[in-house]
């Protein structure tokens, strides 16, 4: 494998990866998943928290395979590349806790980074003030890391259970989509929890998200696609690479939805949006800090615990809960505006992490 | 002895900036970086390259790599 060379890690490749993405997330909304949500990593394990019964928001309750497939995809491929590496132990419950608020923020958004650019490539004006508020809190971020930030070294695991046993939760999850379906008309499976309407009803069927969520694993476990850290690299290092896929992704999003008439631009009205643009720009900000400070985008984080990155789960399993603490506790933004205590968690949230930012420091 | 830079186990992109503070302050010379996934080998000899530095040698370890940039 030395000689190997990683195709899809070069510039060519990651703009591949960008461009696959920014037609297969359109395709997905067109075959049923939620407007401008083709795939929305926090969305979707916010459904997920939700078909666990984690929190019982009604309208967004659905075990999505695309997350399954995400993290089996880059499983099987880090396999199938000799990259498969059970690690973890660098500051597990910060990761977690950062997770928790990366989630807060993003569902004052209502979306994750790659929502964002679905967003804004359906025509969403105000997902300006969510990429904003996302590059401002990354920069925020860069500070951090500048001056010395660090969670710490991950240790090589000395059992291949670390890694594996995320991987295996999602397959668990896949069995268990597949073996308790939701019964016509029913909320409610044998266990899992279902929507009736809302956008836990909205989906594409079963094996075009497995397959689509497989293909995105693969692609992005090999060519380490990172919407955060586009954006982070270009203001860290002046490096474009990362961009070029986020770029990527964004020109094919808008071209796909163009053809397919999922094009509509403006402020007022956009699907599952709020017009609130502080908050929609200071839940981003939150977000891209929490994502930076964790060292990935929540689907660079999918990836890595595909990979073995038990510290990546954790920040995953954070994630989940933080959709579960935010459906429970009115933080969530509806297209009405922000949540009772959105306002509130997220200043918590940006608090929280700015001491997490000040406090973990290299030796 | 060249300058050594062990960035095992730490998140990105602390690799990438632990290498570009030792290529920053030598300005040429030889660096070795030690990384242990796929994704900092590659983002570490990116970066360098994009310095002007070459890697001049690649080490597979049992758990890590051992990168060789250099600059004449």
């Amino acid at each position: 494998m030395e000689g190997f060379k990683n195709f899809l890690a070069t510039a060519k490749g990651i703009i591949l990866v960008g461009l696959l993405i920014g037609i297969i997330a359109p395709l997905l909304q067109y075959l049923g998943n939620p407007p401008n949500m083709g795939i929305c990593v926090a969305c979707m394990e916010r459904d997920i928290a939700g078909s666990l019964g984690l929190h019982r928001a009604a309208a967004v309750q659905y075990m999505r395979p695309e997350i399954l497939g995400f993290v089996i995809g880059a499983f099987l491929s880090a396999l199938a590349f000799k990259e498969f590496r059970p690690r973890g132990g660098s500051a597990p419950f910060v990761r977690f806790l950062l997770g928790v608020f990366a989630m807060i923020g993003a569902l004052v958004f209502l979306g994750c980074p790659w929502r964002t650019l679905l967003r804004l490539a359906g025509g969403d004006g105000n997902a300006i003030f969510g990429l904003v508020g996302l590059i401002f809190g990354i920069w925020v971020g860069t500070r951090f890391l500048k001056a010395g930030y660090s969670l710490g070294r991950t240790q090589t695991a000395s059992s291949k259970a670390v890694g594996l046993v995320f991987p295996l939760l999602m397959v668990g999850f896949l069995i268990l989509l597949f073996i308790d379906p939701q019964p016509a008309g029913e909320p409610r499976g044998m266990l899992l929890f279902y929507s009736l309407k809302g956008p836990g009803a909205q989906h594409a069927p079963i094996l075009i998200s497995l397959g689509a969520g497989l293909l995105i694993g693969i692609l992005a476990q090999r060519s380490r696609f990172c919407t955060m850290g586009a954006f982070r690299d270009l203001l860290l290092f002046k490096q474009g690479h990362l961009f070029y896929g986020v770029l990527g992704l964004f020109v094919a999003a808008t071209i796909t939805n163009l053809i397919l008439g999922q094009f509509k631009p403006g402020f007022e009205g956009q699907p599952i949006a709020h017009t609130m643009q502080l908050w929609n720009f200071l839940g981003m900000t939150l977000a891209g800090l929490a994502f930076t400070l964790a060292g990935g985008c929540p689907g660079r984080q999918l990836f890595m615990s595909g990979e073995g990155d038990g510290d990546a789960a954790v920040f995953a399993s954070g994630m989940i809960v933080g959709a579960a603490i935010s459906h429970n506790f009115g933080l969530v933004s509806s297209p009405a505006g922000i949540g009772p205590n959105g306002a509130v968690a997220t200043i918590i949230g940006l608090i929280v992490c700015v001491i997490i930012g000040l406090t973990m420091r290299r030796r | 002895m060249a300058e050594m830079v062990d960035a095992r186990g730490l998140s990105c992109p602390e690799p990438v900036l632990l290498t570009l503070e030792a290529i920053k302050k030598l300005g040429k010379g030889e660096v070795e970086v030690l990384v242990d996934t796929d994704t900092s080998r590659e983002n570490v000899s990116r970066a360098a390259n994009s310095m002007g530095w070459q890697v001049a040698e690649l080490i597979k370890e049992e758990n890590f790599y051992r990168i060789r940039i250099k600059k004449d």
